[in-house]
């Protein structure tokens, strides 16, 4: 994914035009090294800012909110498998979940 | 007590070399450097430099220092030979625990004892009280601490010092280092072979600077205290603060090897011989977790469905790639003999994460 096609809340996630959501690489970064990721389940309905998603270095946990309103249809199986792959490739195969957005107007709050 | 934050001799080379910084017991000190897990892995495999100038270091001095000392901790100072380290705990009458320290006897009249940051106010005043006739307690001035950890420190050291080779685990002695001296201590916090250097900031900078010109070649690099916590917490390591607080006594944490209630008398022993015949409130327990996840101080420990404990460290072990963590958990709720009766699990952020009891510590060393 290249990062001029997505937009990016003030903390830290980005969001796709096809509704993927993964962590800024600046994220990535204060974060460190990840070792663990704690995805939602598919078929969730999640508020815009709600904490849908928990991504953990050694040191600490950070909650990751979802940049829009909307359900979740997937989730990076292979991401929560091998954490490293968000500090290696937070815009590629680093990526969190897709959501199917409720409203596309949301995306613009 | 000062309450301005307090910054190492080091600080401000740490700050150079781009270091993340945070408060600390007071302290502004490294958490990282580069990576929490780099910093880890280069202690297992390599070698790391920590600053722990933070630590206080108390000299005990006087024909009574030693005595002195067998009164005030939990373990046998008075077999400690020169030029030798020992592990104790200072307690409280009630056998609580003020402070895990270090001592080390450099000479028979002249001991020195390694403290936390976080309790050295504490443990300065609690000392000063009850010192013994003809025993006299300074703080060392400007103090400055180095650890060198890990298989490549000894291979370093002896660049600075061929006697720092001599000295076996626990040893300890005043060596000239760069023609400054310097207490050297086979010792750490990390369960790899290693050093402690303490002495005046003015004789560690050499060292440190030293090491960071010539060690770099070796594999060395400066750690922070995430990787100082994940060391010591795969190695079951107590931290003040943690698994040792003024809460908890000395046999509850699970450091009746360090309490030698033989001794005639020290302070709390009374008390620890109580709770020794009428047995303890709580106990401490490694567990490893059986599922991905990452336990954290405060989570909650459930034995059979129910609470039982509370989580005081955990982590994402880098060395066995599993969540681990320490906790205290009641001895009548989770009877030792039946510990592993009923399943249990840690609550962490509301999923209740199979876990497994594991003796300490969780990582052993492979024999080469």
């Amino acid at each position: 994914m290249d990062p001029k096609d997505l937009r990016f809340t003030k903390s830290h996630e980005w969001i796709a035009p096809d509704g993927t959501v993964g962590i800024s690489d600046h994220a990535q970064h204060e974060i460190t090294d990840v070792v663990f990721v704690e995805l939602p389940k598919t078929g969730r309905a999640v508020k815009a800012e709600e904490a849908c998603a928990v991504v953990e270095s050694v040191k600490a946990a950070f909650d990751i909110y979802a940049p829009v309103a909307g359900t979740i249809v997937a989730t990076n199986e292979e991401g929560a498998k091998n954490p490293g792959l968000l500090n290696k490739s937070p815009y590629g195969e680093g990526w969190l979940y897709k959501i199917q957005m409720t409203t596309p107007a949301d995306r613009e709050s | 007590m000062t309450l301005t934050i307090q910054r190492t001799p080091f600080n401000f080379l740490h700050k150079q070399s781009g270091a993340r910084l945070v408060e600390f017991a007071g302290w502004e000190m490294p958490v990282q450097f580069e990576s929490v897990m780099a910093e880890h892995r280069a202690v297992r495999e390599r070698a790391g430099v920590f600053d722990i100038s933070h630590m206080g270091q108390v000299w005990v001095t006087g024909v009574g220092a030693r005595a002195t000392l067998q009164n005030l901790v939990t373990n046998d100072v008075s077999t400690l030979p020169v030029q030798r380290g020992l592990y104790a705990l200072l307690c409280r009458d009630d056998g609580h625990v003020i402070d895990d320290l270090y001592i080390y006897c450099l000479e028979e009249e002249r001991f020195l004892v390694i403290v936390n940051a976080s309790r050295a106010s504490v443990d300065i005043a609690w000392m000063s009280e009850r010192l013994g006739p003809e025993t006299q307690m300074m703080e060392q001035p400007q103090p400055a601490a180095l650890a060198v950890q890990g298989p490549a420190a000894p291979g370093l050291i002896g660049l600075l010092s061929k006697e720092a080779l001599l000295l076996s685990k626990n040893g300890v002695a005043d060596l000239s280092l760069l023609d400054m001296e310097i207490v050297v201590a086979r010792t750490g916090y990390t369960g790899e072979d290693g050093f402690e250097l303490f002495g005046p900031a003015g004789h560690l900078f050499p060292v440190y600077e030293f090491l960071m010109k010539k060690g770099t070649s070796a594999g060395l690099v400066n750690c922070g205290l995430g990787a100082r916590d994940t060391l010591r917490l795969e190695m079951g390591y107590r931290l003040y603060g943690h698994e040792l607080d003024e809460d908890h006594s000395a046999l509850e944490s699970g450091l009746g090897w360090a309490v030698k209630l033989a001794k005639p008398s020290f302070i709390g022993r009374d008390a620890l011989l109580k709770e020794k015949a009428a047995g303890s409130r709580q106990r401490l327990i490694g567990f490893r977790l059986k599922d991905r996840g990452v336990p954290r101080e405060k989570c909650e420990i459930h034995f059979g469905g129910k609470p039982v404990g509370m989580v005081t460290s955990g982590t994402f072990s880098p060395s066995l790639g599993i969540g681990i963590g320490m906790a205290y958990v009641d001895n009548a709720l989770m009877p030792k003999a039946t510990e592993t009766a009923s399943p249990l699990t840690i609550q962490i952020h509301g999923r209740a994460v199979p876990a497994e009891i594991v003796p300490l510590p969780f990582y052993r060393k492979r024999e080469v």
